[in-house]
């Protein structure tokens, strides 16, 4: 804890400053608004349709008298626990498997990187949108497909870091003394890249962000009336000529929460 | 990577910005802001009203503009009309192929194929006499052969029940010796003119679905699946006063219902039929706008076999937390008309308006019922929605408010339109679904034929022997009196057995560009395209 607050003094990065700035007040705004929200973001209310920005409603209201600040709350805490999920599975399977090829190389390494490279080729919105076709829609499957369609790009970021480290001499230094590969590979080198590996993190959790935006602005995403940032940016289209308030909530804490994380990512990496 | 990310956070920004800007003279008044949005938005959108002048400018060139590009909520499922299931399918079919009769726009049926037809006083043998001189869209003559092959192929029990089910009382069909057509019915039936408005094809032609040939004003030229189907007139069409007056038609397919405001505002499609309340408001100003109903049961469907909607008490009780004052209000503006039953008003004698007050919103009475079937803290059921249809989206998600006041949980899954006709609607594999379920002809027997207990379109599983035993009444029945007090009877069961939750028929706007005129509402689910020419 101390060595995170320590190094926050260190880094005079403006980038990683204004970062952060944006990240904590969104994150804190999405964990008070778990224990408390002044309106239930799915309670409707026939004498308050539509209502333009007032002290009541920071956002004004949409045409079901739902308040969109609510919504915006719920929704960026589902686009936050999306990110998170799907962050998690796509770091976890990259790591895995490119230490594996990048550490050992040879054969195995040559045929997964080939399959890596033939995933690469389709754009991973295209992948988690051929997933979800495969596995139907809800947030659990929208996880799961951001996720498998976030691998490629993660175990090759981590594959050319180890490739790097295995010829390093600390590397060398262990396995003369006897390390073992796993030994090797988990407790010397990850250590070693976690200041690439921390950056590529935040610029996947942006891109699942964007990406699940995308989806539910398809409207493969979130289902109603628990919708995602994408999704009520998506549901607010219809009325964009008339009421383009409903669009601004979701559209401007998606940008900040985008840029936040970009600039954090940005930060991470010229420091370290 | 990274210039591509941020390139597109600079462009979301931009497009953030725009809309904010917009939106600044709409906030500050916070009592009126449709009107205010609305006067923003002909403000806002100078370049949008300099495009409209030009459109202007275009009209007096446009007169003669043989073109028109028409929006579809969904595509087709099938180009054989004997085949195609969905109502959206039909309304575009209805202008390539026509039958022996075919409705007008009053709901009477018009002779078509066959320019006279007589009917015995049993109601049991209808003798057809054929047009001289009509061509299907290949050029041949239409024969009495084509119509025993089509009627034939369309009675198929392999075929879905849009006709089928009626035409299978079908004893014999035969060319009679002065070459008229010959149907008799194993039962008598005086509604059964109204099924030949079953398409008429060539003989032979096997795969209609591949070869769409037919007689109507408009002939097939090519379909690209999800996007488009393009039809041309039929230069050789049989009735001159009915003839088309615009050479191409294009429809698109819009899966996206969000955008279809910006397409018409853009050009990009001329009209679309199925507007909601949001839309045409914020397109009354630049189009042409027809106001009408969907001539829809819109009802929250109940898979009447699965638990526990197997309960009529359930059902009931359902029906007693809706409210649909509220979903008029929230969703169309106040206004909608109140179903009880599977009829709407449009059917005229059939319509029942005493049925819509079966169940009036009373949420104790609602409880109670619930508590009778062993239900008193509620229970959990997932509500299937076609998310093309924005509006049904919407009802749902008022609904799940309406029901979370009994203590019923609902979760809506949003499934693309094609797995709601495979999985809901022909593998009945549901719980609830929003949906509005169209008449394929101006009887009775089309919107009810479906809840008898071995229906093969009974897609709720509406089991009830009362209902049977009134159905087939009403079939026998020839005096006509007594046929509509054995339908009305049909339509009490259902709203007291509350085989669904009924909602409403929905509000209709159509909205064309005004260097277009002539739209004509049917009371049935079709599109005239015929009907529409270029404004003089």
């Amino acid at each position: 804890m101390l060595r995170i607050l320590d190094y926050i003094k260190k880094n005079q990065s403006p980038f990683f400053r204004i970062g952060l700035l944006l990240t904590l007040v969104i994150t804190c705004a999405v964990l008070i608004s778990l224990f408390y929200m002044p309106y239930s973001p799915t309670a409707m209310d026939r004498a308050s349709r539509s209502l333009g920005i007032s002290l009541r409603h920071p956002m004004g209201t949409d045409n079901f008298g739902r308040d969109i600040f609510c919504r915006v709350l719920y929704g960026t805490r589902v686009t936050l626990l999306i990110a998170l999920g799907t962050v998690a599975i796509g770091t976890t399977a990259g790591i895995l498997i490119g230490a594996l090829c990048g550490y050992f190389g040879g054969l195995l390494d040559e045929i997964v990187m080939r399959i890596n490279d033939a995933l690469f080729a389709f754009p991973s919105i295209l992948l988690a949108l051929v997933f979800v076709s495969l596995m139907g829609t809800g947030n659990l499957q929208l996880v799961l497909s951001l996720g498998i369609a976030f691998i490629p790009s993660f175990s090759r970021i981590v594959r050319g870091e180890f490739l790097r480290a295995r010829s390093m001499d600390y590397v060398l230094n262990a396995r003369l003394q006897g390390a073992s590969h796993l030994r090797i590979m988990f407790v010397h080198i990850l250590p070693n890249i976690r200041g690439v590996l921390l950056s590529s993190v935040m610029i996947g959790f942006n891109n699942a962000v964007l990406a699940e935006a995308g989806l539910s602005f398809l409207g493969i995403g979130t289902q109603p009336p628990f919708d995602s940032l994408g999704q009520m940016l998506s549901d607010a289209r219809i009325n964009i000529m008339s009421e383009p308030r409903y669009m601004l909530g979701p559209g401007i804490v998606l940008i900040l929460l985008v840029l936040g994380f970009s600039l954090l990512g940005e930060g991470l990496r010229t420091k370290t | 990577m990274r210039a591509g990310r941020r390139l597109a956070a600079v462009c979301i920004m931009c497009l953030i910005l725009t809309a904010a800007l917009g939106a600044c003279t709409g906030g500050r008044n916070g009592g009126d802001t449709s009107q205010q949005a609305s006067s923003a938005q002909g403000a806002s959108s100078t370049a949008d009203s300099g495009e409209s002048a030009s459109d202007a400018g275009q009209t007096d060139a446009a007169q003669t503009r043989d073109d028109i590009t028409i929006g579809i909520p969904q595509d087709i499922d099938s180009l054989d009309p004997h085949a195609a299931r969905a109502a959206g399918s039909r309304e575009v079919l209805f202008n390539l192929y026509e039958g022996l009769v075919k409705p007008s726009s009053d709901g009477e049926l018009l002779p078509a194929i066959a320019s006279a037809w007589t009917i015995s006083d049993d109601a049991t043998v209808y003798t057809f006499t054929l047009r001289e001189g009509v061509l299907f869209h290949d050029g041949s003559a239409v024969t009495a052969e084509d119509v025993v092959y089509s009627i034939e192929r369309c009675a198929d029990p392999e075929q879905p029940d849009t006709f089928q089910s009626a035409l299978e009382a079908i004893e014999s069909v035969s060319v009679t010796e002065n070459g008229e057509v010959e149907i008799v019915l194993g039962a008598p039936d005086s509604e059964f003119l109204a099924q030949l408005t079953c398409a008429i094809i060539p003989a032979g032609n096997a795969t209609p679905a591949q070869t769409p040939v037919g007689t109507g004003p408009y002939k097939y030229v090519s379909h690209a699946p999800q996007q488009n189907l393009v039809i041309e007139k039929f230069d050789d069409y049989w009735d001159p006063d009915h003839a088309a007056h615009i050479r191409n038609v294009t429809f698109k397919i819009e899966a996206d219902v969000n955008t279809v405001v910006m397409e018409l505002k853009a050009g990009t499609i001329d009209m679309f039929c199925r507007l909601t309340t949001d839309m045409y408001t914020q397109l009354a100003d630049d189009f042409t706008i027809y106001e009408g109903t969907m001539n829809l049961v819109v009802a929250m469907y109940l898979n009447n076999a699965h638990a526990p909607f197997n309960d009529a008490r359930v059902r009931q009780a359902l029906c007693y937390a809706l409210d649909k004052e509220e979903i008029f209000d929230f969703i169309f503006d106040g206004s909608g008309t109140p179903l009880g039953s599977s009829m709407y008003p449009s059917f005229g004698k059939y319509f029942d308006a005493s049925l819509n007050d079966t169940y009036t919103t009373d949420i104790d009475r609602a409880k109670e019922l619930l508590a009778e079937a062993g239900y008193e803290n509620g229970f959990t059921f997932t509500l299937t929605i076609p998310s093309n249809y924005d509006q049904y989206v919407d009802m749902s998600e008022v609904i799940r408010e309406q029901m979370a006041r009994i203590g019923v949980t609902v979760n809506i899954q949003l499934i693309e339109w094609n797995s709601w006709l495979s999985d809901v609607y022909g593998g009945r594999e549901y719980e609830a679904t929003i949906v509005g379920v169209d008449a394929s002809t101006m009887t009775a027997a089309a919107m009810l034929s479906r809840f008898r207990s071995d229906a093969s379109n009974n897609f709720v599983n509406f089991n009830s022997a009362a209902y049977d035993t009134a159905f087939a009444n009403a079939k026998a029945a020839v005096d006509d009196d007594e046929k509509t007090a054995y339908y009305k009877e049909c339509l009490t069961i259902l709203s007291e057995e509350a085989a669904n939750v009924y909602i409403m028929d929905m509000p209709n706007y159509v909205a064309l560009n005004p260097a277009f005129t002539g739209y004509v509402y049917y009371p049935l689910y079709l599109m005239d395209v015929a009907a529409l020419r270029p404004v003089n």
